[in-house]
């Protein structure tokens, strides 16, 4: 769609777009090429001498234990996020969708977390579960269970699995409940009088027609769990222990930032993009597809 | 004010995508013209192109002594309504009458005399303060006009502005506009696709068809002896009837029709619908066995009569007659209109 | 509701009951936590009632920040995110905005070339480019500053494409209007568009004020300076090591004062916050 032609001028237009052009090229374009060009360099323990070495990085990193270990951590990682978070807002939807008084308060009150930091709702986890002081500790050990995420691997995956779908529940809840919201009363109503009951009735019809609320919430939490969770795992496992939390992300701010290896941190910077070229393009496909309903 | 006068005037997107085939009239000042045609014939971009809003591919318009092809909107002295009037939402309607002279830098006393003015003259002074959203459909369409006329503009164009209203205010607008038109002499272009309107309002008026001037003229006149088959087809209500004979097309005007005995019949209409409109009764049918209709053909062509409400009409065959003088001749493979 | 089942209504008000429940535990600890002195904390279990050093512990924090690892005060890192949360989203609207303008509505040489350059920056998150934009920054001496914290972060594709998407929506007729009405570009953008676009400008300012104030990664690469650290990032400065070692009634403090501010404007403006949320996703 386009707008009929309006305006002319040879020079407002360039005006316009030019403050946003410049920050993109200064601080997106350049130092994407950067990365790319690092990439395909090796750089000596105190960056003095550089050398042009192809494809090295990447093979080495494909080759590297670490970092083939880093994929599965991610890909664990997002996958929990996305499915306990997508699960626990759509029940938590379901039911506000369904009860007639209190709806807007529960909104409110399910709403706000968004508006927490990653990194501080992991630093308020890590404090619940902390494994001398945490009130969560405590009452496991009650239970008979020894809690201690900085020496246990899968502790500490569950502990940021927890802050992170803590924080990321109300953005789904929001996008859940308007689905609903927007699904015909006449067609529930329909189902009621062919005789399904609740529970039959939200599987076979209103989950259906949820389906692309639910994709898109699937691709977007994915995203959240690749890049936005940065904050929760630096504030809490900062990787640990022994990198069973060191998703993608991480790994290429550990490796570029504190262990200073400029190629591999830049090819795994690469990698990166790729993925989310692949996961933009997924995006896109589904809001064209959606446009088409 | 000023006489307006387009010269072979062009307009195409691509080279082989010509929507105005080359349009030529004068007008003269104070006159008000109607642009009549059928949606996609090309109206719309022909006043657009007299505002200065579509570019002209070649020809040359001019208003007053000026050609303007090459002129932005705003130095052509011109004022335009809009179909879905354009007013800005944001604004009260004193601010959506006077935007356009506050731009012109008018003195704040010239800017409220003229739009209390206008105001007065389409009964929207209670309204000055309001948002257009709390206004109906006919005051949101009287600031559009208020906003054309404080501007004092050389031209009015209208582009369709009575098309969203409903067919009671419609009517009321139309006398409005007379009336506005009979008090501002300003020069005026207005696109419409409804030939009520264009009958009622126009001085003269222009018929389009597929990007050409099918026929200019006063609207007495273009109903009297159109031009082409287009013409007799697109304006009365039913149309002309139009049947083929002695290889050319006979156009005669549903009210010319009259029932008669089966030895006078000059049309034998076999009738499958009628519409009883009160003080008249419309048949329709299609001419049935050629043997009333002097064996020369126009079998199956259809036809519709107006006829007196006395007439007792029934579907069968109805034997019809008409006086020759009312009769138009059309060439079938031009469409032009025949005369003698 | 289609038919009418206590039994059932009533387990939907338990199970949101349950899920407000938990979304608000863990704050509740916290803000409990900011009220006791180390100490009661450090016993196991830690006291789940308010105690009576509110204000001695969000004094403390205030002015004077914690005594182990990061010590600067609350006051000068909320000072530094309200810079951040302020300057990203009023620098994004306007930048936004105008690229917009011209996209929509002038057509111009490059102009595809330009939209698709905004888009591509949709796939360049701070996150895979972390160390070359870093050196750029670095380069143009803008680390430890309020330009370094903001500028970088104020252009995005979704704020441009969710202005694109509104001015698609007005309609041709009000420029044209403006257009005969005798309006340059830059009037009709000031007097028509402008007010037109306030419901997606605020909208869009909620979220970017919460985007802007939870910002992590990228102060932390740039601010090495005590007295330009963000809250969030002073929070995690002050955790220095194991549980004990952390002075936890100060942290939970801070980590209530960097809450509050996005969690008030999110509870404050939920219009404009929801609208915001659901349009640039679309």
């Amino acid at each position: 769609m386009e707008k009929r032609v309006v305006f002319r001028s040879a020079w407002l237009p360039y005006a316009l777009v030019a403050p946003q052009i410049a920050i993109t090229v200064v601080f997106f374009f350049w130092p994407a090429a950067q990365a790319v060009w690092y990439s395909f360099q090796l750089q000596d323990a105190f960056g003095l001498k550089t050398q042009f070495v192809g494809l090295q990085n990447f093979a080495a990193l494909f080759k590297d234990g670490n970092y083939l270990d880093s994929f599965r951590v991610t890909a664990v990682f997002s996958a929990l996020v996305a499915f306990i978070g997508i699960a626990i807002s759509l029940l938590l939807a379901a039911m506000a969708d369904r009860v007639l008084r209190g709806a807007l308060a529960y909104k409110t009150l399910l709403v706000w977390p968004y508006a927490v930091a990653p990194a501080v709702a992991g630093v308020l986890w890590a404090f619940l579960f902390a494994p001398s002081i945490g009130i969560v500790t405590y009452v496991l050990k009650g239970f008979g269970v020894d809690w201690n995420w900085i020496l246990d691997g899968d502790q500490a995956m569950l502990l940021i699995v927890i802050a992170s779908v803590w924080k990321q529940i109300s953005y789904n809840f929001l996008f859940f409940l308007a689905g609903l919201q927007s699904i015909p009363r006449s067609l529930i109503e329909a189902a009621a009088i062919d005789g399904a009951g609740p529970t039959r009735r939200f599987w076979t019809v209103v989950f259906p027609l949820l389906s692309p609320t639910t994709f898109f919430l699937l691709v977007v939490n994915v995203v959240y769990a690749f890049f936005d969770t940065f904050g929760v795992i630096d504030a809490t496992t900062q990787g640990g222990p022994a990198q069973a939390t060191q998703i993608l992300v991480y790994k290429v701010y550990h490796d570029g930032v504190k262990a200073a290896d400029l190629g591999s941190s830049s090819a795994q910077s690469v990698i990166l993009m790729f993925i989310v070229i692949a996961l933009t393009v997924v995006q896109f496909r589904f809001i064209e597809r959606k446009v088409q309903y | 004010m000023a006489a307006v006068s387009l010269r072979n005037v062009r307009k195409s997107y691509t080279s082989d995508l010509q929507v105005i085939h080359g349009v030529s009239m004068d007008i003269a000042d104070g006159e008000f013209i109607v642009i009549l045609g059928p949606s996609g014939c090309g109206k719309s971009t022909l006043l657009r192109m007299v505002a200065g809003l579509e570019t002209i591919t070649a020809g040359e318009i001019t208003i007053g002594d000026r050609v303007v092809n090459n002129l932005e909107p705003k130095d052509r002295d011109i004022a335009m309504v809009f179909q879905n009037y354009a007013l800005y939402p944001h604004m009260s309607v004193y601010d959506n009458m006077s935007y356009g002279l506050r731009i012109r830098g008018l003195s704040k006393e010239d800017i409220s005399q003229r739009v209390k003015k206008a105001a007065d003259i389409l009964e929207l002074s209670k309204f000055l303060d309001r948002k257009p959203r709390a206004l109906s459909g006919g005051q949101r369409q009287r600031v559009a006009m208020g906003r054309a006329i404080v501007r004092e503009p050389q031209v009015f164009l209208f582009d369709e502005p009575l098309s969203n209203l409903d067919a009671k205010l419609r009517v009321q607008m139309r006398g409005e506009l007379q009336a506005l038109h009979r008090r501002l002499g300003t020069t005026s272009l207005f696109v419409t696709h409804d030939q009520v309107e264009a009958m009622t309002l126009a001085q003269r008026m222009i018929v389009m068809n597929a990007g050409r001037a099918e026929q200019i003229g006063a609207p007495l006149e273009v109903y009297a002896k159109p031009a082409t088959t287009f013409v007799a087809g697109f304006i009365g209500s039913p149309p002309m009837n139009l049947i083929p004979r002695d290889g050319k097309l006979l156009g005669i005007r549903p009210e010319h029709l009259e029932p008669c005995g089966e030895a006078e019949a000059m049309l034998s209409v076999q009738v499958d619908l009628i519409e009883p409109l009160g003080a008249d009764t419309l048949v329709y049918g299609h001419i049935g066995d050629p043997g009333g209709n002097g064996g020369n053909g126009g079998a199956g062509a259809r036809v519709a009569a107006r006829l007196h409400a006395s007439v007792d009409a029934r579907t069968g065959r109805l034997p019809l007659r008409y006086d020759t003088g009312n009769v138009h001749w059309f060439d079938p493979a031009s469409g032009k209109r025949i005369e003698g | 509701m289609v038919e009418n089942r206590p039994g059932l209504t009533f387990f939907a008000h338990a199970v949101l009951v349950a899920g407000v429940l938990l979304v608000a535990f863990p704050v509740y600890v916290t803000f409990v936590a900011s009220t006791h002195t180390l100490e009661a904390i450090l016993q196991v279990p830690m006291p789940l009632w308010p105690g009576d050093r509110f204000w001695e512990n969000y004094t403390q924090v205030l002015t004077a920040g914690s005594t182990k690892g990061s010590k600067a005060a609350a006051a000068t890192m909320l000072v530094n995110s309200t810079v951040m949360a302020l300057v990203i989203p009023l620098g994004k609207i306007t930048i936004s905005i105008l690229s917009a303008f011209a996209i929509v509505y002038f057509r111009f040489p490059l102009r595809m070339f330009i939209f698709w350059m905004i888009f591509v920056t949709l796939m360049l998150p701070v996150e895979v480019r972390i160390i070359p934009t870093f050196k750029v920054i670095a380069d143009l001496g803008m680390l430890n500053s309020y330009a370094g914290l903001t500028v970088p972060l104020i252009a995005s594709a979704t704020a441009t494409f969710l202005f694109r998407q509104f001015f698609m929506t007005v309609p041709d007729e009000l420029a044209e209007a403006a257009r005969v009405d005798g309006a340059s570009p830059m009037r009709f953008f000031r007097d028509v568009l402008l007010p037109l676009s306030k419901t997606t400008m605020a909208a869009l300012f909620v979220i970017q004020f919460i985007y802007g104030w939870n910002q992590y990664l990228w102060p932390l690469l740039i601010t090495t300076d005590e007295s330009m650290y963000t809250t969030v990032i002073g929070i995690k400065r002050m955790i220095v090591g194991g549980d004990a070692t952390n002075e936890w009634n100060l942290i939970m403090a801070t980590a209530i004062l960097a809450m509050l501010p996005p969690a008030l404007v999110v509870l404050l403006m939920q219009k404009w916050f929801v609208k915001g949320l659901v349009e640039t996703e679309k």
